[in-house]
């Protein structure tokens, strides 16, 4: 299992991997946001934590079908389910691989850009602990949206239809937190339960992704 | 005689043929019955005037809306545990009638909150759970629509629908926590007499009772669609069969 | 180890294609599947390698015998050919590629990316892959597409070295590769319209 994430990683930051694209995508939404609703700091900074949650969540979205179809489209997938390694442990592979080349980069890039919305100060640190803490469940229901739709031909946006609505609990606590962060308030209730849902992710998310796969591939 | 022995096709086929056409007279009569009585038959509230009559269509469809994703989420089960192509077909069918059934819930909700709460939409929890469901039930229909071998299209559909019906309840919790509503308590339960005058209440479930039975009618109507629509593919795959 | 197939019926898309398929072959024998373009060759060696599963019979091994190798090889095109065979050797608990190196003569390509290989070195890489599965049954679909002569004859010692390890290759091919073993022409055995039984 180890060994398919260094894979996938690899692939990840070689050339025309795609590393850093949800990144950019993250940095763009964000400058663009004062050009939507104007260079008001008060206001930027009201709207702040929930506008980078919700940056960062539309950032994870876009790299979600590339999780198994491009094993797909070159067989490795067929080979990957003959492999002695079950399907579950394919698929936790496969979201690790995803929360290490989006959700952790997202997590650290999203205090600095933070400043640019004039987020208030202790919220930075919120903001980047709930979305350390709320990106492995954005992986991971992702990675299941994605077996959902690997045996499609036109996956990518039906995924968005099928994954959006499972983001929102993650979306709401997690925004939740580093708003709380920024007015001042004790946020730590919404991050127990943000927590929980990761948790919660991590624990049932495999196996239905597992079992989505094999229903795809067959 | 099991029930399981109405999975067979052609078992089901033969007794739902008799019970669309009872089923459906029977919606017709309670609904047109409960609509007349309660628009016509009942005093306006003292609160809130003639605009609580929209409680007829509000609250059957909003209760539908959420017994068919039930419906479905048990049917999904039954499939993935039984294998019985009738219940994956069942789910099949629930989704459209529920989605529908949310929508009415959701313009109906829109209609009376316009003279109540002074807008057309808040984003109370009751309502925002509601616009999620509605969003779960288009991604469950689009995956239908999606996959193009039946069985496939049915365990995936199925799979969708226990994570989702996880997330769903998961998501009326985190909306709950979002934002504490100004929607009026629930205004059904067994002690409804707190809730609803009996002026209102009776005709309420008249008209409940005819929304369930369009329900069943419509889900019935739907499985045998999709049961022949299924034995029109396999007759189309053995004849391919047979040229090639 | 033998491998054998009985009242095996395979399919595609809920359609049978061969029906009530029986076949046994020993250790350190070939079987290779003849038969037209669409007359269930590689829905058979998807079947056997556990990719799907049989519609009716029963097949012993199970899947955790079989290396698969089909059209595409899941080669990656952004690592190196060290690189690729090293992480399916991890994956199957092997350490060394040197053999897959050497079976195709692949070591002068070794630190190259995958993408600047031609199809036929590309195609030999995919077949490296099958020595270090460390599995007794191979089943390879059309192996030899795009192998010039001299890795057509590699190709074959290789799996001739395999089959004298006691091991067991299913080809579906139409090359004569001289290897010891039996022809399973599929014509007798395609389904027919009752196979697809009645609907439902």
């Amino acid at each position: 299992m180890i060994r398919l994430v260094a894979r996938d990683l690899a692939l990840a930051v070689r050339a025309g991997g795609g590393f850093g694209l949800g990144l950019a995508f993250f940095l763009v939404v964000t400058v663009l946001v004062p050009f939507g609703v104007g260079p008001d700091t008060a206001r930027l900074g009201a709207i702040a934590p929930g506008l980078l949650w919700i940056a960062a969540l539309l950032a994870c979205l876009l790299s979600l079908d590339r999780i198994f179809a491009l094993d797909r489209e070159d067989g490795a997938l067929d080979l990957l389910a003959t492999a002695p390694l079950p399907m579950e442990g394919i698929a936790l592979a496969k979201a690790a691989a995803h929360w290490l080349t989006t959700g952790l980069p997202l997590s650290l890039a999203a205090a600095p850009l933070g400043v640019l919305l004039n987020l208030a100060w202790p919220g930075h640190l919120w903001l980047a602990a709930s979305l350390l803490a709320g990106t492995p469940a954005l992986s991971l229901i992702g990675t299941f949206g994605a077996a959902l739709t690997v045996g499609l031909r036109r996956g990518g946006l039906l995924i968005s239809l099928l994954v959006l609505p499972l983001y929102i609990p993650t979306l709401v606590f997690g925004a939740d937190v580093a708003r709380r962060g920024a007015e001042g308030l004790d946020p730590t209730t919404p991050l127990a339960l943000l927590a929980a849902v990761t948790l919660g992710c991590l624990a049932g998310l495999p196996f239905a992704a597992a079992a989505a796969l094999r229903v795809s591939l067959r | 005689m099991s029930l399981w022995s109405y999975a067979n096709p052609v078992r089901f086929m033969g007794a739902t043929r008799p019970l669309v056409p009872v089923l459906g007279a029977v919606a017709a009569v309670c609904i047109l019955v409960g609509l007349a009585w309660g628009f016509f038959f009942t005093p306006d509230d003292y609160r809130q005037g003639s605009t609580v009559k929209i409680i007829y269509l509000h609250v059957p469809s909003a209760l539908m809306a959420i017994n068919a994703w039930f419906m479905m989420l048990v049917a999904s089960l039954v499939w993935l545990i039984r294998r019985h192509h009738v219940s994956a077909l069942a789910a099949r069918a629930a989704a459209p009638v529920g989605v529908t059934m949310t929508l009415i819930a959701l313009v109906t909700g829109a209609v009376w909150g316009s003279p109540m709460w002074g807008t057309w939409w808040a984003w109370d929890p009751r309502l925002t759970s509601f616009l999620i469901l509605f969003l779960f039930y288009l991604g469950y229909i689009a995956l239908w629509q999606a996959v193009e071998d039946p069985d496939a299209a049915a365990d995936l559909t199925s799979v969708l629908c226990l994570v989702g019906s996880v997330f769903a309840v998961l998501s009326r919790y985190a909306v709950n926590f979002w934002n504490q509503g100004l929607h009026q308590g629930a205004s059904l339960s067994l002690d409804a007499e707190k809730n609803v005058a009996d002026v209102f209440y009776y005709p309420l479930l008249v008209c409940i009772a005819g929304f369930v039975a369009l329900f069943a009618a419509l889900v019935l109507l739907g499985t045998r669609t999709e049961i022949r629509a299924r034995r029109l593919h396999v007759l189309r795959l053995r004849e391919r069969m047979a040229d090639a | 180890m033998t491998l054998r197939a009985r009242d095996l019926t395979v399919g595609r898309g809920g359609l049978p294609v061969l029906a009530r398929l029986s076949f046994t072959v020993e250790a350190g024998r070939a079987l290779i599947l003849r038969g037209a373009n669409g007359t269930g060759k590689t829905t058979l060696l998807r079947t056997l390698a556990g990719l799907q599963a049989p519609m009716a019979g029963e097949i012993a091994p199970g899947r955790d015998a079989v290396a698969y190798a089909g059209h595409a090889d899941g080669m990656k095109a952004q690592l190196t050919v060290a690189e690729n065979l090293a992480f399916w050797a991890g994956l199957h608990g092997l350490r060394g590629i040197d053999a897959a190196l050497d079976a195709f003569a692949l070591r002068p390509l070794e630190d190259r990316l995958a993408q600047h290989l031609s199809a036929g070195q590309r195609r030999r890489l995919g077949l490296a892959r099958m020595l270090v599965t460390g599995r007794p049954v191979w089943c390879l679909d059309e192996p030899t597409v795009s192998l010039d002569a001299a890795n057509t004859a590699r190709f074959a010692a290789m799996v001739e070295g395999h089959l004298a390890e006691g091991g067991i290759a299913i080809l579906a091919t139409h090359i004569d590769l001289g290897l010891a073993g039996d022809t399973l022409d599929m014509g007798p055995w395609r389904a027919t319209a009752l196979d697809a039984g009645a609907p439902a």
